[in-house]
């Protein structure tokens, strides 16, 4: 990503330069509401389901203004959680090429970290750092929805 | 003019949790014929068993499917249990059967919440799963952990349920019953659900026969199949239910049946901390001394209906053939019954109404061939391949 140019409209207004260099490129674009694209990979639905928990009433992470939405074009997060297989790995790869960049890669879950269980099976492509790049992982298996929130937090925090 | 199309949902598709694909062929809105494609979530899991042992097959089992995760391990451990001839004791029959119950409960709210939401009903979705984690807090609490219990064993269950926990179970149902009632009298007073779900999706009794679908897929449209009822295993022959049917099958009887059944399983779960009482604390494994060879099969009842588990043992401490069947791989092909002559508005509720786990129904493997990428070969042809392999090594070897 060219950052002279801005990331909305390509053109090299003076605004555009004076907020790069002030704040940095990175943390302007994750500054504000966080939009999710979820994949699911060949998982076992809990960190699935947990993911969804997060939405529901009791954790409700749209008031840190963290939305799911339908299409990885409009999201400035990835996560991926699941095991990938073989017949996943290529599909991934063409979601994250669509992603608007930068995105944040999330991976959750012991299979989206390491491959879990699921490492020794014959369909098993990789884990998700090994197809592409990966800024954070959230082990447990599931892991808890107070887990997710803690981590997705503490990645908007650093950058 | 009716223009003849198709629509594809999935694999990723915001509606669905799970990577799955359908292709509904229309004829202007008229679903004319739907073909669905499987294969994203595949993870040899009947392959992986083969290279654990008893004890690890528990926990592999019980992450084919994270919302049944007591069912497998249920049917596992009935399989396991039939092949060393053992008889569990009353205690763990009781855990199992609260574990159980307790599973079906919030994957019936989950259901719920999940239909709510496709419909438009966003508030029926943030209801339900609010009332869902009670449920959640009392796993974490009899077993350490919200989903993935880790509980079951062969010959016993691991973490017993103790004297001080039963008023706090006992407690949380009597709370989530009136929170059900209250869910129930709002769902089904909804003339809006009426009008979206009535008629919608029908499928007879003879279909499902058919078809072969189990659980509240086919107890909508009448058939009382259950196997709690019909094969009785753990505590469920100990206390009084009844299977809960409905006769129009179509999308609301689901519902109903669903709403009715998670009022049993609460009665279940009382009567079994009731009688849980007149045990002896801590008498919940049996040691197993050897294994014998042979073949066990293992049925249980999961929230989407009959989990089948057939293994095969050579005396060895790991299987050496598992084969799986979940409910959702038989309920799936009602579709073909269900969907055509919908509506595509009405198609997603109906593909939903089933409850459909493609975590679990991801059983087989598809093959493509290297060169083209296009074909996928049978079952005739696999063993085509797998003889001509064997025959090579024949000769490698000499």
């Amino acid at each position: 990503m060219d950052e002279s140019y801005c990331n909305c409209c390509y053109c090299s207004c003076i605004f555009w330069l004076i907020t790069v260099k002030t704040v940095g490129f990175k943390s302007f674009c994750f500054k504000k509401s966080l939009w999710v694209f979820h994949f699911g990979g060949a998982s076992c639905n809990n960190c699935d389901i947990e993911i969804l928990d997060c939405l529901t009433p009791r954790y409700d992470l749209e008031r840190f203004g963290i939305l799911l939405v339908g299409s990885v074009r409009h999201a400035d997060v990835l996560l991926v959680n699941g095991s990938i297989n073989r017949r996943d790995k290529e599909r991934l790869l063409e979601i994250y090429n669509q992603a608007a960049k930068p995105v944040l890669v999330v991976a959750i879950g012991a299979c989206g970290c390491t491959g879990g269980i699921f490492a020794e099976g014959n369909t098993f492509a990789g884990p998700v750092d090994k197809i592409i790049p990966v800024d954070a992982y959230i082990p447990g298996c599931p892991p808890k929805p107070e887990a997710i929130i803690a981590g997705i937090m503490a990645l908007v925090k650093s950058k | 003019m009716n223009k003849k199309f198709f629509i594809p949902i999935g694999p990723y598709h915001p509606l669905q949790e799970e990577p799955e694909l359908f292709k509904l062929y229309c004829e202007g809105e008229i679903v004319k014929d739907i073909k669905w494609e499987t294969g994203y979530n595949h993870r040899g899991i009947e392959k992986l068993a083969e290279s654990k042992t008893y004890d690890q097959v528990f926990f592999l089992v019980e992450r084919i499917c994270g919302i049944c995760s007591t069912s497998h391990p249920f049917a596992f451990a009935n399989a396991v249990e039939e092949i060393c001839r053992i008889e569990i004791t009353d205690r763990t029959r009781y855990i199992r059967s609260i574990i159980g119950e307790l599973e079906r409960i919030h994957s019936h709210l989950l259901w719920l919440g999940l239909a709510g939401h496709f419909l438009g009903y966003n508030t029926v979705f943030m209801w339900a799963w609010k009332y869902r984690e009670p449920i959640l807090d009392l796993f974490e609490m009899i077993t350490g952990n919200r989903n993935s219990y880790a509980m079951f064993k062969v010959g016993g269950v691991r973490r017993d349920i103790e004297e001080s926990k039963i008023p706090v179970i006992l407690k949380a149902m009597s709370d989530i019953k009136k929170k059900l009632t209250l869910l129930t009298g709002a769902v089904m007073d909804d003339p809006v659900i009426h009008a979206r779900t009535k008629g919608v999706g029908v499928l007879t009794k003879q279909d499902v026969i058919d078809y072969g679908a189990v659980g509240p897929t086919a107890r909508a449209s009448g058939l009382a199949i259950d196997i709690r009822k019909d094969d009785p295993y753990a505590a469920y022959p100990l206390v009084n239910w009844k299977v809960i049917t409905s006769n129009t099958g179509d999308v609301f009887a689901k519902t109903e049946v669903r709403l009715m059944e998670m009022f049993e399983s609460v009665s279940i779960i009382e009567q079994c901390l009731e009688k849980i009482k007149k045990e002896k604390e801590g008498d919940i494994s049996i040691k197993v001394k050897e294994m014998p060879e042979g073949m066990g099969t293992g049925r249980a009842e999961a929230p989407r209906g009959e989990v089948f588990h057939c293994v095969f043992s050579d005396g060895s401490n790991s299987p050496v053939r598992h084969k799986i069947r979940a409910p959702s791989y038989v309920n799936i092909a009602t579709f073909k019954k269900s969907c055509i002559g919908q509506s595509i508005s009405d198609a997603t509720i109906t593909l939903a109404a089933v409850d459909p786990c493609y975590c679990c129904t991801e059983r087989l493997a598809a093959a493509y061939d290297a060169g083209t990428g296009l074909k996928i070969h049978n079952a005739r042809e696999l063993i085509e391949m797998s003889v001509s392999k064997t025959t090579l090594l024949r000769k490698q070897q000499g």
